[in-house]
């Protein structure tokens, strides 16, 4: 049965199975399987992809077109994605695939029809020097049921053959046969704040502070930059919060209704107002000092503070890129005469 | 450049009491000066230069001489308007730099290597000087030589032990200054290499999280604060605690406690246990005659009393939480030690930071004994040469005789002594009421100019280990700082961060302990300097400034132990802060923001 079980619950799978699950979805199972709080969900593996992908070959190939294709010739890709696209939508989903995923959501929402998931792009070329591809896949936020999760998963599919993300593949010829995508279905956490948050100082590389961004609603808003965040730095090590930065929140993303978000205005009284308190602050460092320890190297994290029960979940964690690659040398090194580390301040060297 | 900073006008005469060797002269144009603000912020009378004095001649010594720091030899001084300013010696020589380092393995590693031997015997040194200065006489002159002296067959009269009294005063004072820096530049070194390997490491970490890992739970600076506290649980427990009140004066509270028998007198006795030592702590740093101790002014200490008992009686035990500094400590130093990169850096790390705190207990512990307890008896014994003088008209008041520098108070000591043995009446009354009064004069004045805080060309860098460690001053701050005297507009005051946190209130000018008593509930200290005697004070107050200090100064150790958000070191604070002024002090960053 495995070779054709396509569903990995958050709770079976870690960042090693990445190859299947993708970079998100790993990471997701492995904060679960570390005892960090993550909205439940599943990983559609790439087997799933692949089967699909195996379906529409049957009738022309897709891959090998991509491959074919050059990084500069942005009128060529632009159709040839277009079409690719086109067939993504049309071609029906295997069977068995549709079967797993439909009960797999059926699980997650307790056979509430109508309970909200998100839909977020789990590639496995996601890897961490190329955190800006990231922000090439997609997520769809707030999708209230079956016919919508299975449309969304498609379009996760389909945004491998953005032109974006293709050109994006050709100029650094990434080879068309590793590339998959799986995608992760989890609950949503209708976000009173949310935000995002960085085990080290990213102006210096600090590795005592934590760096946290937030704002009230959705995190979308904060990754998307149509807000400025509250801003504040905490010690690791204490706790100690030595920069609050309380900005004009403008703007928060909701969830609507029928399915999606959509931004609307913060209320007055709400604007000015810091949307973490200091214990939610203090709860946030206990968690990225975790996460942190878990992983053994410093991590970009997204989190939200669920309405209603102030629970705090961890969306997203992935390790730190700029500073963790200049780090080399160490900043001293033992002596045998330990005396001689003052040298460096009676020996006039600098 | 010095010879473009003029003697205050009408002060000439008293610019002409300081001697030859510290006057600005032609070649020190060449040189960059700084004014040290740091440890004489005011106008400084003319016996008060005797710190100054004792102070660089046993800091070079250290320097140039005992220990061979590599790259820096002594520091020299200079006096105009009442202001000293200092300027480094440094070593650039490659050869002479490669020629000291091998002197200064063989003398400060011995230092550092044998550390705890030589800090007990320096406490044993120490300890013999506080008791020979102790033992001085009173300066004193008999109509008659008494009669057991001559029948004891003593053969030198009163006269000559006031030369001698003085003499050996004096030369105690020097001593002590020895002793000062026997250990300081050494023990600063090894905390400032932890410090700046923090500072790569950690770029954004605070100088006081720095300072907290390296500070004793246990230090003297803590005492006279805990022996405050301590009689306010005697003064509950023994329910005398009712005569402490805020407006009564030490005094009073004193007769008053006598007079109520043995509970009162109880008291009184632990009172005495506590003055010796821990009260011989000043209200300043030591540097001018007029910083009293405790115990020769006890409305300091008496005007705390009233809060602590307070609390005593509002079930809190005023008992320092040694276990949770103790563990806080602990907690900071594993907690940065496992966020280094490799297991080199841990190693490096745990080597520098075993060093700083062999070394530390010296640095925090000094202070007592040097700058308080002994400067103290000093000043004290002068102060009754002033005594004696003025009781023979020499001038007005006992204080004045802080207005003569240590070379002409011998003069006139002379001049009494010789007109005693003469049966003459001394000159000095027609001599020094003159000078006196024309040298209070030019200290008012000189008050009442700001002074430059650098002259001379600014060096491209300052790596100057002594000047670094003593002053803070380094090329980076050097800019900001003179950039902040220049151009005092803005609304902000930056000084050292000193104990993190936030905090709003009206601002408080206290310049003297007299005006400690302003201080209410909520408002924000603003002083010159601030130190473990104004401890207790901290009770009341929301936030501290101060004009003067480092993140390893008392205040800045001692505000953190209270949790109180500080700034130390502004340069100005209480003279761009207005009493009244309602402020914000962000102790984390270093900044007083003036709000209105």
């Amino acid at each position: 049965m495995s070779s054709t079980q396509v569903i990995g619950w958050f709770a079976d799978i870690g960042l090693d199975d990445r190859l299947h699950v993708g970079g998100k979805g790993g990471s997701l199972g492995e904060l679960q399987r570390a005892g960090i709080a993550v909205p439940a969900g599943f990983v559609v593996k790439t087997a799933a992809f692949e089967r699909f992908l195996r379906a529409l070959e049957r009738h022309s190939p897709v891959r090998s077109r991509v491959a074919a294709l050059s990084g500069d010739d942005l009128a060529v890709a632009t159709a040839c994605c277009a079409e690719i696209r086109a067939r993504m939508t049309a071609e029906a989903l295997p069977a068995d695939v549709l079967d797993q995923i439909a009960s797999a959501h059926a699980a997650l929402c307790n056979g509430a029809g109508q309970s909200p998931v998100a839909v977020r792009s789990s590639a496995t070329t996601e890897d961490a020097a190329d955190a800006s591809f990231a922000g090439l896949q997609d997520t769809y936020l707030w999708v209230t049921n079956l016919s919508q999760t299975l449309e969304r998963v498609r379009a996760c599919w389909a945004s491998l053959y953005s032109v974006e993300s293709v050109t994006y593949r050709r100029k650094r010829a990434v080879p068309e046969e590793g590339v998959a995508m799986a995608v992760v279905v989890q609950k949503m956490v209708d976000a009173r704040t949310a935000g995002v948050m960085f085990t080290r100082s990213p102006i210096t590389g600090d590795r005592s502070v934590l760096t946290v961004e937030g704002s009230w609603g959705l995190g979308s808003a904060v990754v998307g930059g149509e807000v400025t965040p509250d801003r504040w730095v905490l010690g690791k090590i204490r706790g100690d919060i030595s920069v609050r930065e309380i900005s004009t929140k403008l703007v928060q993303h909701v969830p609507v209704l029928m399915g999606g978000i959509e931004a609307v205005a913060v209320p007055e009284d709400l604007r000015r107002a810091a949307c973490m308190s200091d214990d939610e602050l203090l709860s946030l460092r206990a968690i990225a000092r975790n996460v942190e320890r878990h992983y053994g190297r410093p991590q970009d994290i997204e989190w939200a503070v669920e309405r209603g029960s102030d629970a705090i979940l961890l969306l997203q964690s992935r390790p730190e890129t700029v500073w963790s690659a200049k780090e080399s040398a160490p900043v001293a090194r033992p002596a045998d005469n330990p005396l001689l580390h003052v040298m460096s301040i009676f020996g006039g060297k600098r | 450049m010095p010879s473009s900073l003029k003697v205050i006008p009408g002060t000439e005469r008293a610019q002409a009491a300081y001697p030859y060797h510290i006057q600005f002269g032609d070649a020190d144009d060449e040189r960059f000066w700084f004014y040290n603000s740091m440890h004489f912020p005011e106008p400084m009378s003319a016996f008060d230069m005797v710190t100054a004095e004792a102070a660089y001649c046993a800091l070079g010594a250290s320097n140039t001489r005992v220990h061979s720091l590599p790259t820096t030899l002594g520091i020299d001084h200079r006096i105009i308007n009442g202001r000293v300013y200092i300027g480094g010696n440094a070593v650039t020589d490659p050869a002479e730099i490669a020629r000291r380092t091998e002197e200064f393995q063989k003398r400060a590693f011995y230092y550092y290597a044998n550390w705890e031997r030589l800090y007990a015997q320096w406490r044993e040194k120490m300890m013999q000087l506080i008791r020979d200065a102790q033992a001085l006489p009173k300066p004193e002159l008999p109509e008659f030589e008494p009669l057991a002296h001559v029948h004891a067959g003593r053969g030198v009269a009163s006269n000559h032990y006031l030369l001698d009294t003085y003499q050996r005063a004096l030369e105690g004072y020097f001593r002590m200054w020895h002793h000062h820096f026997e250990f300081l530049l050494l023990g600063y070194g090894a905390y400032l290499t932890f410090f700046a390997f923090c500072k790569k490491a950690f770029p954004e970490i605070t100088d006081q999280t720095i300072a907290r890992m390296v500070a004793g739970i246990e230090a003297e600076i803590f005492r006279p604060d805990d022996e405050l506290r301590r009689l306010a649980r005697c003064a509950v427990e023994l329910g005398v605690d009712a005569k402490f009140q805020r407006q009564v004066s030490a005094d009073d509270i004193i007769r008053s406690l006598e007079q109520l028998g043995e509970p009162g007198r109880a008291w009184l006795a632990e009172l005495e246990i506590s003055r010796d030592p821990w009260f011989n702590i000043n209200v300043g740093d030591g540097f001018y005659h007029y910083h009293r101790a405790w115990n020769d002014d006890l409305s300091m200490p008496f005007a705390c009393l009233p809060e602590y008992i307070k609390r005593v009686k509002a079930g809190d035990s005023l008992e320092r939480p040694i276990g949770r500094l103790r563990a806080e400590r602990q907690e900071l130093i594993e907690g940065y030690r496992e966020l280094l990169n490799t297991d080199e850096d841990r190693a490096a790390y745990d080597q520098m930071i075993t060093l700083a705190h062999r070394v530390f207990p010296y640095v925090e512990g000094h202070k007592f004994y040097c700058e308080h307890w002994y400067t103290n008896l000093f000043f004290n014994k002068i102060r009754e040469f002033g005594a004696l003088l003025s009781g023979h008209g020499f001038f007005p008041a006992t204080e004045d005789v802080f207005q003569l520098t240590h070379y002409e108070l011998e003069l006139a000591i002379i001049d009494l002594m010789t007109s005693w043995s003469n049966g003459s009446p001394p000159r000095g009354p027609a001599h020094w009421p003159k000078i006196v009064a024309e040298r209070r004069a030019a200290i008012v004045e000189w008050s009442k100019h700001a002074t430059p805080p650098a002259l001379g060309p600014v060096p491209d860098v300052i790596d100057d280990p002594a000047i670094v460690m003593l002053w803070g001053i380094t090329r980076e701050n050097l800019d900001a700082w003179l950039a902040a005297e220049s151009g005092a507009s803005s609304n902000e005051v930056r000084g050292f961060a000193a104990s993190s946190g936030v905090a709003e209130g009206p601002a408080r000018i206290v310049k003297s302990v007299e005006e400690i008593s302003r201080l209410k509930q909520g408002d924000i200290l603003v002083c010159q300097i601030t130190n473990p005697t104004w401890a207790p004070i901290f009770q009341t107050i929301v936030a501290a400034v101060s004009d003067i200090g480092g993140s390893m100064s008392h205040a800045a150790i001692v505000a953190r132990e209270y949790g109180l958000p500080a700034v130390v070191g502004t340069g100005n604070g209480t003279s761009r802060i207005k009493d009244g002024q309602r402020i914000r002090v962000d102790g984390g960053r270093g900044i007083v923001t003036i709000l209105q």
